[in-house]
């Protein structure tokens, strides 16, 4: 029988949860790297028992952490994050130039076919590779040398290059979301970059049409039909049916169109979800009732689903990189929460369980299915 | 051969218990027992001061002998005491938070 291995990050270590293709009964493992914030760690396709994380501390800055068997262990890999060339500047908060400095790893994307290759999205927003499984870094420097990257400004959350979708049809296509800057496309394996923010309309930047400078908040898309996109932005949810060449929102009926992460059902590639939020200022759920929205129409129609999900008093919130399905049918759908609870659903959202319930604020939540 | 002391975090990524002892070449220096300690613990760099500026992480300090010895010259001679094994050598996660 299959089975499942959920990756959830935390601000104070990472966590390993396994169950079988059931999806009813859990071991959960950890706090691997306790005390760290642990941003996000991934599997390899081509290789599911190796695993990458990212782990950071305010104290002693980025280690990158590597394991050859599905998390039992890890080895230390390399954290030596450096610009190429001269770093530069981009704009602060506050519109003066602002040198760039590395902070964190945001995100870890390893390569579909080769467990040695791994890109790291970064803050200050950069693009990293590592063809020696994570040994060394190095930029792709034409994603932070767009010429648009000196306008770029930081979201409330720091800016972070914390999305990196690797089109698995297309060799060489990467997208990758900035916040506040917003969707860059690469068809050449990361050499040029193109912004692909037509159609988005932020309230929040001087010019709400503008090319770049949007708060792109995730993006994703389903692997059989690679050319659609779906984003949930600051405000709003979009799709794109074009690869990103041009938007249109299809947030419809939600209560609120504001929130983070977005992802789309393993087997259907016009069932997408997404968690409204009340607002860029309340990073709480409406009505104080937890409800993850689904839209089997490819957005623009969306139902509440609950069952399960507390329905009073609840104020979590759901961040960008905390939501993920697995490949087994019927999909299963998992999502992380600042309050420490992990929910699944073993029936494409039907109905939710949480696997566990006092876990530090969860950052991020991967999943592997697993033979 | 200098005594070391790490915060309780850096023990766990370096993988050791209590103290740790390292061999300095030459005079000891707030920066030669930083090379030494990094060629003893490669997974320590880039954690206690930054890989290529060499400036040390805002949060972390270093004391011996009760002196916080953070802000002095990288090439400042450490205390006749720690030279001799007599006082380690702190490197502090700083207090931080409310």
């Amino acid at each position: 029988m299959s089975q499942v291995r959920v990756l959830v990050g935390t601000r104070k270590g990472a966590f390993v949860l396994t169950s079988d293709g059931r999806r009813e009964r859990w071991d959960v493992s950890g706090p691997h790297f306790g005390g760290w914030e642990i941003y996000h760690l991934k599997g390899s396709p081509a290789d599911p028992n190796r695993l990458y994380a990212s782990q950071s501390s305010s104290w002693f800055g980025q280690v990158i952490q590597r394991s050859s068997d599905g998390g039992q262990t890890w080895e230390t890999m390399g954290n030596k994050f450096v610009y190429d060339g001269v770093p530069g500047t981009h704009l602060w908060y506050d519109g003066t130039p602002h040198p760039w400095e590395f902070a964190r790893v945001w995100h870890l994307e390893p390569a579909p076919t080769d467990p040695d290759t791994v890109y790291a999205g970064v803050e200050d927003a950069a693009l990293f590779r590592s063809t020696d499984g994570g040994q060394t870094w190095q930029e792709l420097p034409g994603m932070r040398g767009h010429e648009s990257g000196r306008f770029w400004q930081p979201g409330a959350g720091g800016m972070c290059l914390h999305t990196i979708v690797l089109d698995p049809s297309h060799p060489g296509r990467i997208f990758v979301a900035i916040s506040a800057a917003g969707v860059f496309r690469s068809d050449d394996a990361g050499t040029t970059w193109r912004p692909m923010n037509r159609g988005l309309k932020s309230d929040g930047i001087p010019d709400p049409s503008a090319e770049v400078g949007h708060c792109v908040h995730r993006i994703a898309l389903h692997r059989a039909r690679p050319d659609v996109l779906f984003m949930q932005k600051h405000w709003d949810v979009m799709r794109s049916d074009d690869a990103g060449a041009s938007w249109r929102e299809v947030s419809g009926n939600l209560p609120t169109d504001f929130g983070f992460p977005i992802d789309v059902h393993a087997h259907e590639p016009d069932t997408i979800y997404v968690v409204p939020i009340t607002s860029d200022s309340e990073h709480y759920p409406p009505d104080g009732k937890l409800r993850v929205y689904r839209s089997r129409t490819g957005g623009q129609e969306w139902e509440a689903l609950t069952r399960g999900l507390p329905q009073r008093d609840c104020y979590v919130n759901v961040l960008r990189d905390a939501m993920a399905v697995d490949a087994l049918d019927p999909c299963g759908v998992y999502f992380g929460t600042t309050g420490g609870q992990v929910y699944r659903s073993a029936d494409a959202g039907d109905s939710w369980a949480p696997i566990v319930q006092h876990l530090p604020a969860v950052v991020s939540v991967e999943v592997q299915t697993l033979p | 051969m200098i005594r070391v002391v790490l915060p309780a975090h850096l023990r766990t990524l370096a993988r050791v218990a209590g103290e740790v002892k390292v061999d300095v070449d030459g005079p000891a220096t707030l920066r030669s027992v930083l090379d030494a300690l990094e060629a003893d613990y490669p997974m320590l760099r880039g954690t206690i001061r930054d890989h290529v500026t060499q400036q040390r992480r805002a949060f972390v300090r270093f004391f011996a002998c009760e002196q916080d010895l953070s802000h002095e010259p990288v090439d400042t001679p450490l205390p006749d005491a720690v030279v001799a094994g007599a006082e380690p050598f702190m490197v502090v996660g700083a207090m931080a938070g409310g």
